[in-house]
């Protein structure tokens, strides 16, 4: 592994009572990187995602931020950059607070961190929201007045307020409409290119994967079956449950999707 | 993925929460009335001196059990003190137990419930057993003997009593702790380094706080009436006066003015109730945002159409209007929709949330949500006219010729029955089967959609068969009937990539093997693209562009089509990575 790394798992383990989810998982993200964790239901991408937040556990391994181990380290007891990794979660519903205006709800993390006093704290919510184009008049709505894709941009800036250097993303955009997640995908590249945060994308949806990420892992049964570079992973799989992945998910295109079809059932009644 | 529902659309724009639900608990009539006779009680027991005409505990000899007038309201007790006056300061006593009981109640419960939910594990093993064993002892019991113990004070008897009362706070806590800690927002704030007392104090107290006002004003009801049974029974201090006391008093002299037992008994009782209301009140307006709006008139369906569809065409729409009922009248959803399926084509109804896709697959269905309406227009299956059937007419048809497939799985099996019971059942009433062709059926068509051992599954329970095997088993008992129209509401969405492949293969192996006709009701243009002969685009209740597929496809000509079709990520360029040339800190500021 690089030396020049932000993040290194090595050799991850995780179990829940005596069902082993993550198995010997090895990983690395550099610093302004997008590194897509794509797999199935249950694969264990998740739980990796939780392991490096300090919010899920870490059985046995080590998770290294800029040479730190932060493994089963909480949120709230890590210091220095790690104390700023950051999450956006799924499913904009129910990662924000229904009864907390947006302000309340874009200070929380800076005055936790003692970064900011409140009125501070209140100052850059403007700032925040001009970062994820929400309107300023936002700041003393609630979280049901808005539409997913907008509350969406609300929990990234959320995760920006800390100025964070990683942001582990847990589906950010599967629950969002087509239009709307392509925005939103936009918002995120965007965001990168511009502070250089570096991003764990964790999908289960190949294209969007291949839309943000640099590198991508792939995860079946806790194990990472192939890490390599987008390009590789997403177009010229090695693994055969990779190529199964991208052969499975349908292109809009009616005349290539029935040859990819045709593709998917011979590599299916090959196996 | 689904179409938000039009409930939550509708109260999306209300002002904060909290201002709104005191504000609605006082506009209802019940709520209303029970806060103002507390508030009656309430203010009586703070100005008792102003209120009360005479000392509560002033004797005079010869107005012992007198009738009520000349300066004694409610007339004399048996000891000749004024009935009216000592229930005047009897509110402040009563009021006084009532609320230790209550806040030593609420205070042990919730905050023991807060720890042992949001912590679980051992502390929540041990605060279980230990409210679980306070709710098996006998209260009455346990307060006679205190009252053994520590003496005549009602006070100290009502904090034993809170104890008592605190295991139905502590499980409602604990319940609703557990339930709302593993929300994300309880997450998020966990990444963002709040400290767990924070965390409880700033998200979870939040969600408890209402279930545990509707809980105090209950226990509030039935520590009042546990105080003045205790005082009735004499085991209060006979100086102070109180509401059990004054009844006591009254029952002894029961034979010489009978009606002296009504008046604390009327102010027990009214304020019991208006606890009692007031809870009530309040959980009406948590759970359904206050009584139940009156419906709109159904409007006239203005558009009569005596119309016959081609030969060819399956199923007919014409000017199809969805209504759900609003603030002011109907609001419409789906606004004059028209849309033909031909025999054996399998038609893409897509578009996103709140497109209304859904809302005109669940229309041909004769199953809109609460409250929901064809309001105008026309839907012929097979010639026959749809809309103004009965419920039972319609169900005969859903059981045979019209048949669905839902998007959640699991959601659609009974959890508590065998998956073989769920399939006979129908054909029994629907087919006309006996139980044992049914079984036989059921067994072919498990084996059709290809479950490797259909016998397994015939007598498996829904939790022990995955989600894609779940799925097949619905399409075993959609298919079972050989419909002639297949409704399917994105079928595959909560599946996964490869499982979806499958059941897309199953899909079309059916359709072409019984010839049916398939609406499919997807955001998924991969989906369209891989099944679909022909394509209607939804937006916003309408139809904005129909087509074949492979023409949809190659031409799009509507600018919103165009842009879903741009939102497709197929075929994008992949990023090159080079690393920051700045310190990430310094870009943010």
């Amino acid at each position: 592994m690089s030396h020049d790394s932000l993040v290194e798992v090595r050799d991850l383990c995780v179990s829940f009572a005596t069902h082993q989810v993550i198995k010997n998982v090895c990983l690395d993200i550099r610093p302004g990187e997008t590194v897509g964790l794509v797999g199935e239901s249950g694969s264990g991408k998740t739980t990796i995602g939780r392991s490096i937040l300090g919010i899920g556990p870490a059985n046995s391994g080590r998770i290294l931020f800029e040479g730190g181990d932060i493994a089963n380290v909480a949120p709230r007891d890590r210091v220095g950059d790690a104390a700023r990794i950051q999450a956006v979660f799924q499913d904009p519903y129910t990662s924000l607070n229904p009864s907390m205006t947006i302000e309340d709800i874009l200070t929380e993390p800076m005055v936790a961190r003692h970064i900011a006093t409140r009125d501070e704290a209140r100052l850059k919510v403007r700032e925040l929201l001009d970062q994820v184009s929400l309107p300023a008049d936002a700041a003393h709505r609630y979280p049901r007045e808005f539409s997913g894709g907008q509350r969406q941009r609300v929990a990234i800036a959320r995760a920006l307020a800390l100025s964070p250097r990683l942001i582990v993303c847990d589906e950010p955009v599967s629950a969002l409409d087509l239009t709307t997640q392509a925005t939103v995908m936009d918002l995120f590249i965007e965001i990168q290119e511009r502070t250089g945060v570096a991003y764990l994308f964790v999908s289960h949806d190949l294209a969007v994967v291949r839309h943000i990420s640099h590198r991508v892992a792939v995860m079946r049964g806790g194990e990472i079956v192939e890490f390599g570079d987008c390009d590789q992973v997403t177009a010229r799989p090695e693994h055969p449950y990779t190529r199964r992945l991208l052969l499975a998910a349908p292109v809009a295109d009616p005349i290539r999707q029935a040859k990819r079809r045709q593709d998917f059932l011979t590599l299916d009644a090959r196996s | 993925m689904t179409d938000a529902s039009p409930q939550t659309n509708a109260t999306a724009s209300q002002g904060p929460q909290r201002r709104s639900m005191v504000k609605s608990v006082l506009k209802s009539p019940l709520g209303a009335l029970s806060v103002l006779l507390i508030l009656a009680v309430v203010l009586t027991a703070l100005f008792a001196p102003l209120i009360a005409a005479n000392d509560p505990a002033a004797i005079q000899i010869f107005r012992v059990n007198a009738a009520p007038g000349d300066g004694y309201l409610l007339g004399g007790d048996g000891s000749g003190r004024d009935i009216f006056s000592r229930l005047v300061y009897g509110a402040r006593n009563t009021l006084l137990g009532t609320l230790i009981a209550v806040g030593v109640a609420a205070i042990v419960g919730v905050s023991a419930g807060l720890a042992a939910g949001y912590h679980g594990r051992k502390l929540e093993v041990g605060a279980s057993w230990l409210f679980d064993a306070l709710m098996a002892l006998p209260a009455m019991i346990v307060l006679l003997a205190f009252y053994q113990a520590l003496g005549a004070s009602i006070h100290l008897s009502m904090v034993v009593f809170g104890v008592m009362l605190s295991p139905g706070f502590f499980r409602l806590t604990r319940t609703l702790v557990k339930g709302v800690k593993n929300e994300l927002y309880v997450d998020a704030a966990r990444v963002s380094g709040l400290s767990n007392l924070r965390i409880i104090s700033r998200h979870i107290l939040r969600v408890v706080r209402a279930p545990v006002v509707i809980q105090t004003s209950i226990v509030a009801g039935i520590a009042l009436v546990i105080q003045a049974g205790l005082e009735f029974l004499g085991l209060g201090d006979p100086g102070t006066p109180t509401w059990g006391g004054v009844l006591q008093s009254a029952f002894e002299n029961m034979y010489v003015s009978p009606q002296a037992v009504i008046w604390p008994g009327l102010a027990i009782s009214i304020t019991v109730a208006s606890f009692v209301l007031l809870a009530n009140s309040i959980r009406d307006q948590l759970q359904h945002g206050g009584p139940p709006a009156r419906l709109p008139k159904l409007p006239e369906r203005r558009s009569v159409f005596d119309r016959q569809a081609e030969a060819d065409v399956l199923l007919s729409l014409r000017g199809v209007k969805i209504g759900y009922p609003g603030t002011s009248g109907w609001r419409e959803v789906v606004h004059g929709v028209d849309l033909d399926v031909r025999r054996g084509e399998v038609l893409g109804l897509v578009g996103e949330s709140g497109s209304g896709k859904s809302q005109t697959a669940f229309a041909v269905l004769g199953l809109l949500g609460t409250g929901g309406h064809v309001l105008d227009g026309s839907i012929l299956f097979d010639g026959e006219e749809l809309l103004g059937k009965s419920d039972e007419e319609m169900h005969g048809l859903r059981g045979k010729r019209i048949a669905y497939v839902p998007q959640e799985p699991m959601s659609n099996l009974d959890p508590s029955f065998r998956i073989g019971s769920q399939l006979v059942e129908p054909l029994m009433t629907a087919q006309g089967m006996s139980r044992r062709e049914a079984r036989a059926h059921a067994l072919d068509m498990l084996g059709r959609v290809g479950l490797p051992d259909p016998k397994r599954t015939f007598n498996a329970y829904p939790h022990e068969i995955s989600g894609g095997m779940a799925q097949r088993v619905l399409i075993a008992g959609a298919v079972a009937t050989y419909p002639d129209l297949l409704i399917a509401d994105e079928p595959t969405t909560a599946l996964d990539v490869t499982v979806q492949a499958e059941i897309l293969e199953l899909l079309r192996e059916l359709q072409a093997e019984f010839g049916m006709t398939i609406v499919m009701v997807t955001h998924n243009f991969g989906v369209v693209a891989d099944i679909c002969d022909s394509v209607a685009v939804m937006r916003q209740g309408e139809i904005v562009e129909q087509n074949k597929v492979t023409d949809l496809f190659a031409n799009p000509t509507h600018d919103y089509t165009k842009n879903l079709l741009a939102a497709v990520l197929d075929d994008v360029e992949v990023r090159r990575y080079s690393p920051p040339k700045f310190a990430p800190q310094e870009a943010a500021q």
